[in-house]
């Protein structure tokens, strides 16, 4: 499988990275590059194989559903652009 | 000063216990000789000297009361991509612009816990995206070694550089590092230092900035197979804070050196003889057979048929993670933020300004790997070929103890090489034997075991068992007496 132009602007905006039309034209030749090489796993048999899920075989933890931290507000909002009174400030999205 | 410098952690905690020397001599020593190497080696993006020195001095403080720590008075070099409390901490991005946590990592905790003093942050590549330490944000790192008779600066390898330059140049006693395709091994590797990447969920992932979290181990770089062991006992644990740290109690890592190999069965794959392999790195790789031989080892050849498929695997894989990871940089919590006409626009021009170019590749693939109507083909099937590659070895360690492979099929390349830099996937192949056990989740270890043809150093690599680091530091410690240490002539 190969992407053209209009498939890499959509997975650019999908990602939420601009890009120029220069950087895009770049872009799609090494996309592909990258997946012409990885195009040789579908020769790999994987009837009845499952998929890993888990790197090592372990019961996911569990712990009591109570709160174990927090007040830290301040800490929150310490290396935000842009804050007013520890809320994160964003331009404004609703009309 | 220099020779406070050239003291193994061994040997520097037993000067200190002994109150030869003391640990805030030891930090300046250090401190001194970062000012003096890191224009020309670039392995710093910060030094904390105040910050060191006051660790010191508690450090002296304990050792005086009698209450030293494992690790009491040692300085070590953190890679970038820890959480350090109130210190520089960017995964070497310029999209964690001026971040400083509030928060320490696990990892981190539990070497200032046993005593250990902090000189600074390493370079790193960008959120440990590379082979050779050329993505970061803050420039290449210079490998201090350089080809016999020449005078061109080598990458140090990646993404760990700034952690395997530092130690190689004594700019610090040992150092943090992570490896998630071979960012530990490969830079040990063309270094001559010893790092190992230990099982999946022995050190705690708990703030370290996540790049592939089903692939991301943290683990030591060190001048020796001892202080690896030293420092890997004091970063392992268990963590509440990590839902895959496992709970299995760490050994003493350093009372596995100079246990016999004898009856012990090591496994060489024959998928590790790839086309194209430098000469120098095939005899190696017999050199340490025979090392292995004389110790009294059986060598027993070995198939695991997927190999070739771990490198396409992972470059699915570690994409699709590293993209839904990444989706946190949004210029609104911490870091960069250009303003743009409304939110969408903020967020794609921050990013876009913030991340470097491979890393936009790596968000790119994974987004488009992970995006509807693809998921089957690339992320499914990869996760398939995962659970053959993970059978392949388990399969193999009914039959042997350990597996020994090169580290890297080549010694260290030049900074700015043009070939690799036009081809994305010429640099991913840097990472062909070391690749295969992060994806089976295994621990694998680069030993030093000589020089090329070229002057460079040249590791070779043993893979374990899942926890049987102690078979691995047992292996390299007859590896590197059998083929001695290596370090580089000084320059800087």
């Amino acid at each position: 499988m190969s992407v053209d132009l209009k498939t890499v602007k959509r997975v650019a905006h999908l990602a939420r990275i601009a890009l120029s039309e220069d950087e895009a034209e770049r872009m799609m030749g090494e996309l592909n590059g990258i997946l012409g090489f990885v195009e040789q796993l579908s020769e790999v048999d994987v009837t009845g194989v499952e998929p890993m899920t888990s790197v090592t075989p372990m019961a996911m933890k569990k712990r009591q559903d109570v709160v174990t931290d927090g007040g830290k507000a301040d800490d929150i909002v310490a290396n935000a652009p842009e804050t007013d009174r520890n809320f994160f400030l964003v331009p404004k999205v609703v009309e | 000063m220099s020779e406070l410098t050239s003291l193994t952690i061994a040997e520097a905690r037993a000067k200190l216990v002994a109150k030869e020397i003391t640990a805030v001599e030891l930090t300046d020593a250090y401190v001194q000789a970062i000012e003096a190497a890191n224009d020309a080696i670039n392995a710093y993006v910060t030094v904390t000297g105040d910050k060191a020195r006051e660790m010191a001095k508690a450090s002296d403080a304990r050792i005086a009361e009698g209450k030293a720590g494992a690790l009491e008075g040692i300085p070590l070099g953190i890679k970038d991509l820890f959480a350090t409390r109130d210190v520089h901490t960017q995964a070497c991005s310029g999209i964690l612009n001026r971040f400083k946590p509030k928060y320490e990592s696990t990892v981190t905790q539990n070497l200032w816990d046993d005593g250990a003093v902090m000189l600074g942050k390493l370079n790193m590549d960008e959120f440990a995206m590379g082979s050779s330490n050329e993505t970061s944000h803050y420039g290449p790192v210079v490998n201090p070694w350089k080809a016999s008779g020449s005078n061109q600066q080598l990458v140090p390898g990646g993404s760990s550089g700034g952690s395997a330059a530092a130690v190689a140049a004594h700019l610090c006693a040992g150092a943090t590092a992570t490896d998630t395709g071979g960012s530990i091994r490969q830079p040990a590797a063309f270094t001559g230092t010893v790092g190992i990447k230990p099982t999946y969920g022995r050190c705690s992932r708990w703030g370290v900035v996540a790049f592939a979290s089903s692939l991301d181990q943290a683990g030591p770089i060190a001048r020796d197979v001892r202080d690896a062991a030293i420092l890997l006992r004091s970063m392992a644990s268990t963590d509440a804070k990590d839902t895959t740290s496992v709970d299995i109690p760490v050994p003493n890592y350093e009372a596995s050196l100079g246990q016999s190999l004898k009856g012990m069965r090591i496994g060489i794959p024959k998928e590790y003889r790839v086309d194209g392999m430098p000469d120098d790195v095939e005899k190696l790789w017999q050199q340490g057979v025979a090392w292995l031989k004389d110790a009294g080892a059986e060598i027993v050849d070995i198939s695991l048929p997927h190999t070739k498929y771990a490198l396409p695997a992972y470059y699915i894989v570690a994409p699709a993670e590293a993209s839904s990871n990444l989706a946190r940089y949004d210029g609104v919590r911490y870091g960069l933020r250009v303003d743009g006409k409304d939110i969408a626009d903020m967020y794609e021009k921050t990013r876009a300004s913030g991340f470097g170019t491979e890393v936009k590749r790596r968000i790119m693939i994974g987004t488009y790997v992970l995006s509807a109507g693809y998921y089957d083909a690339y992320y499914l099937q990869a996760q398939k070929v995962r659970t053959l590659i993970k059978r392949d070895f388990e399969l193999a360690f009914n039959d042997v103890d350990a597996i020994l492979t090169p580290a890297t099929p080549s010694s260290a390349f030049a900074i700015g090489d043009e070939a690799l830099a036009a081809d994305p996937v010429a640099m991913y192949l840097n990472d062909i034997f070391t690749v295969t056990v992060n994806m089976a989740g295994l621990p694998g270890l680069s030993v030093p075991a000589g020089l090329d043809a070229k002057g460079l150093p040249l590791g070779l690599q043993l893979i374990g068992r899942p926890f049987e680091e102690g078979t691995l530091f047992k292996t390299a410690h007859v590896i590197e007496q059998a083929a001695g240490k290596f370090t580089p002539a000084k320059w800087w």
